[in-house]
């Protein structure tokens, strides 16, 4: 079927099978491999993506639900060369080793500061509970939340 | 806090490799597109156990988009070998461990669920899988009883019919008669019966293989998630026979965690690799998780009883330990290995335990092969010790931190010879406990069970001092233990016109930042700007050997190497600055990037010797060659034995036996640290797992010998909201016998961690054991069981 996907602000007429999920049309149609597949249960958030806005884990959803819809992945959240606070902040506190997870992380993360800034270590946790990672033991990640969450809602100069 | 301006050893660099994977651009093996690629999916058994009848092809073969369907038997027509085990272990009486059959795929006897039969290779992923679900509907089998449970497995019927039985071998290490005598004039005999639940890796990257068959030039091509690429090349060519090691080029790219799963060679790229020459056709196949559940070689997984020998006072006189290791289906390649020589060799502990005999039974069962998970052998036998310490404790009204303070062994016993066949270099025990126990507030602990009490909380704290051996290993010892390969590390250093330097390594990086560490260790030793400094590693083709990245062994090993290959990188460097600047090669100095004549004013920049190196005028060609690369191999002397106190502080609710861990302290000295943010974060990762094991995790086969915990949702895999924030220090004893005094850091966590937290929860409920995981309906039971009994 044919479907339209504005993908990282760029738009794409696509013609996918109807039941191709979001997550293989942004790796193999798309050669998006920023966005990861690390289960078949929905369960890792290794491959969340925001559709309009939303973090989604992008290996449940058809790529037809999105269609008309704004996608935005790990490649497009850098500004060009200055990165997103959440990916400057993931690097300053080590909040990542394989970096196989640290895609989904990110992409959650910074849904989770979007939809309620202020977040305590406990918020954090709670909120990254979709979010599998096997390498960090996930407190590098909790600092790195909570540092770009200041960067975030920092003025845009800093 | 992490700095971008001192980059030396010591210092918290932030990591190179991390740019490309917080934007997305990191290269993973399912990353990489191939034109003309195709997809394949593997035909696994459904069965424990069951014998092939008669597989036919062709209905699958016919399916749409399918290219090929190739099977066990069309690999043993083609001649492959079986996968072999690296390590030769003898039983008790001398006789060779027994070696069941390993052939990638199947073609007689299917011995565990997933166990493959068959590759399909197809125009989609889809199909590909739609075909192998195909055959495993079509094959007759005749179903033969499984043997699942380790308990009864030695004595039960032999799973694989050439063997005389499920015992692989029936291994021993220390001094029997010293323990008997030692048990006979004890004042008080501890003996704990334990299980060490099986458990399930999940790097979160699945397993994947690409191969791309060149018909030009007869080349195979491998892409794959490998923690030491060359030992695939080495078994694809030596033991497979695939292709000759000179045809073979195996890189491991970016990989996304590996914790032991992924040093094996399993069918999956063996089978890949062969699909892709006989078709000469690129060949891909990733894991799904399903798989990676079902056939990623599982971890741990013992039954051990135990005893510790004390006097009146308390000092340990004997120990000993009687183990049936469960080695599932077929034996992995460092299987036999890791419950006895990284097992039986540790139970010295941090104690000088005068006796020690120790006694494991390799058991095979119809399950996936178990073989080295994170600790690997270590974790299993810290957990025998210090279960054992923490009920003597119990038993004799001890304080369990006196107690193993009481039988340490002391600063100045070091070199210390251990009744189990290991000499330890250096260490100080008593300087981690004391810092830990400091971190924790031990003083204050009953005030703080007290006021838990009232709220109606029951609150323990456990300890764990836990000891590794590391830097795997010195190659003729442990040779002479069996092993089939030589354990040293290499490194190569070459040195461009301009200055800056290439570092080629043999040690593998897949999470642990070698890519920073390493350029850390180089950049300091030659005075050469860190960002100068490029890692290269994971590709047969870029470097001449070497042996990857387990058990701890980079920094001491791998960084050993690039210790050596400096070394002789300076040396040359100061032939070729006593040539520039017209005095002789005792007379240069070498410091901080800067080749100087002694007593005078004049010097050479690296970069200026650099240069010279390559303009065979400025070199004293009757002397050195121009250029300026050297390799280096580093053996190590001995290992490396990281050691520390790991204490955990829980709160348990009686009404539901829900735990919560209120504190979790690890101080840990693995000698000399060359970037402690990296450092920390193994901790805080190994610590995770040890927890994951102590709280959650469990491979679990039910009687017919089905997987009945082969996804996320019934696995459980600890997450963010499961835990605390840690509390992490270190001590110092440098190594004594490598360059750099290192010792490793990345499996401490995991080994100390599970003992640390039982502990807690026993010390808390008063209850003498309770078997991981500590699910909450178990310690909810066993506090019913003790009110009953009381
Ligand atoms: S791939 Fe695991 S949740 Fe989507
Ligand atoms: S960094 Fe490896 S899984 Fe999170």
């Amino acid at each position: 079927m044919q479907i339209q996907l504005t993908v990282n602000n760029t738009v794409h007429r696509l013609d996918v099978p109807d039941s191709a999920l979001l997550v293989e049309v942004l790796r193999g149609q798309l050669g998006l491999t920023g966005t990861h597949i690390g289960c078949d249960t929905s369960q890792c958030g290794a491959c969340v993506v925001h559709v309009d806005g939303r973090s989604v884990k992008s290996c449940t959803m058809l790529a037809a639900q999105a269609d008309g819809q704004e996608v935005i992945t790990i490649e497009g959240l850098a500004a060009g060369e200055a990165l997103h606070p959440m990916q400057d902040a993931f690097r300053n506190c080590h909040g990542l080793q394989c970096g196989f997870c640290t895609p989904g992380m990110i992409m959650s993360a910074v849904e989770l500061v979007q939809r309620s800034p202020g977040l305590t270590e406990a918020e954090v946790r709670k909120g990254l509970e979709g979010n599998i990672c096997r390498c960090t033991g996930y407190q590098n990640i909790v600092k790195a939340v909570l540092e770009g969450a200041s960067g975030m809602n920092a003025p845009a100069a800093s | 806090m992490a700095t971008e301006e001192h980059t030396g050893i010591g210092a918290s660099v932030l990591r190179k490799e991390d740019r490309r994977f917080i934007t997305g651009v990191g290269r993973y093996t399912d990353d990489i597109q191939i034109s003309g690629q195709t997809y394949a999916a593997f035909a696994r058994s459904l069965w424990a156990r069951a014998r092939i009848e008669k597989l036919d092809t062709q209905a699958a073969a016919a399916m749409p988009g399918v290219i090929g369907v190739l099977t066990g038997t069309d690999m043993a027509a083609d001649g492959l070998g079986g996968l072999p085990c690296g390590w030769l272990v003898k039983s008790k009486d001398g006789s060779d461990m027994q070696q069941p059959e390993h052939p990638p795929l199947a073609h007689a006897q299917l011995n565990f669920v997933g166990d493959a039969f068959a590759i399909v290779i197809a125009d989609t992923e889809k199909q590909a899988q739609n075909a192998a679900r195909a055959l495993e509907q079509s094959i007759e089998v005749t179903e033969l009883t499984p043997i699942v449970s380790l308990e009864g497995a030695a004595d039960s019927a032999p799973i694989h019919e050439a063997l005389s039985s499920n015992v692989c071998y029936d291994w021993e290490i220390g001094d029997k008669a010293a323990t008997q005598a030692g048990f006979a004039i004890a004042d008080h005999v501890i003996e704990v019966e334990l299980s060490n639940n099986r458990l399930i890796p999940n790097a979160m990257e699945p397993r994947a293989a690409i191969a791309e068959y060149s018909t030009g030039t007869d080349d195979i091509t491998i892409y794959t998630t490998s923690q030491n690429p060359h030992l695939v090349r080495l078994i694809l060519a030596a033991f497979v026979q695939l292709a000759p090691e000179h045809k073979l080029r195996v890189i491991a790219p970016d990989v996304g965690g590996g914790f032991g799963s992924k040093i094996f060679v399993y069918s999956e790229e063996v089978s890949v690799a062969w699909a892709a020459k006989k078709l000469r056709r690129p060949v891909r196949w990733t894991a799904t998780r399903s798989e990676a559940f079902l056939t990623d070689a599982h971890g741990r997984d013992h039954l051990t009883k135990a005893r510790l020998a004390l006097d009146s006072k308390g000092k340990f006189l004997a120990m000993h330990v009687a183990t049936k290791a469960n080695l599932g289906a077929y034996l992995s390649t460092f299987a036999s290995s890791v419950p006895t020589y990284l097992y039986g060799t540790l139970m010295a502990g941090q104690y000088a335990t005068p006796a020690i005999y120790v006694e494991v039974q390799g058991i095979f069962t119809n399950t996936c092969p178990v073989d080295a998970y994170r600790g690997a052998g270590r974790p299993e036998a810290t957990f025998v010790v210090e279960r054992l310490v923490e009920v003597a404790a119990h038993q004799l009204r001890a304080d369990p931190a006196e107690l193993r303070r009481l039988n340490f062994i002391k600063p100045e016993q070091f070199p210390y010879e251990t009744p189990v066949a290991l000499v330890y270099d250096t260490g100080n025990y008593e300087a981690s406990l004391g810092k830990a126990l400091r971190h924790a507030d031990y003083e204050g602990f009953k005030v703080r069970k007290e006021e838990a009490a009232h709220r109606g909380k029951l609150r323990g704290i456990g300890f764990s001092c836990y000891i590794e051996a590391c830097g795997l290993a010195p190659s003729q010892l442990a040779m002479n233990l069996g092993a089939g390969v030589g354990l040293w590390e290499s490194a190569e250093i070459r040195v461009n016109p301009t200055g800056s330097v290439a570092v080629f390594t043999g040690s593998h990086s897949h999470g642990q930042g070698h890519e920073t560490t390493f350029a850390q260790v180089v950049s300091n030793t030659l005075g050469v700007p860190f960002d100068q400094v490029e890692v290269v590693h994971g590709d047969t083709g870029r470097l001449d050997f070497g042996l990857g990245t387990y058990g701890s062994r980079s920094i001491a090993v791998g960084g050993s190497a690039l210790i050596r290959a400096s070394e002789k990188i300076i040396a040359k460097g100061k032939r070729i600055a006593a040539h520039l600047l017209n005095a002789s090669v005792d007379e240069i100095d070498f410091s901080d990037g800067v080749f100087s004549v002694q007593a005078s004013n004049q010097s050479a920049t690296f970069a200026e010797v650099a240069f010279a190196a390559y303009i065979p005028n400025n070199v004293p060609t009757d002397e050195v060659e121009p250029g300026l690369a050297e390799k280096a191999f580093y053996d190590p002397e001995n290992f490396t034995y990281p050691a520390g106190t790991h204490i955990c502080e829980v709160e348990v609710d009686p009404e539901t036996g829900k735990i919560d861990i209120v504190q979790f302290i690890a101080v840990d000295d693995f000698g000399e640290v060359i970037n402690p943010m990296i450092v920390e974060g193994q901790v805080h990762g190994g610590l995770t797992q040890g927890i994951g094991q102590a709280l959650f995790e469990h491979g679990v086969y039910d009687e017919s010998g089905q997987l009945v915990t082969g996804s996320y949702m019934d696995y459980c895999m600890p997450r963010a909201d499961d835990l605390p924030s840690y509390v992490v220090d270190t001590t110092v004893t440098p190594c004594t016998h490598n360059p750099l005094g290192v010792k490793g850091c990345g499996e401490a966590g995991a080994i100390g961690a599970p003992a640390a937290v039982v502990n807690a929860v026993t010390h808390a409920t008063g209850t003498k054991d309770i078997s991981m995981p500590l699910h909450s309906e178990k310690v909810w039971r066993s506090l019913q069981r003790k009110r009953r009994a009381a």
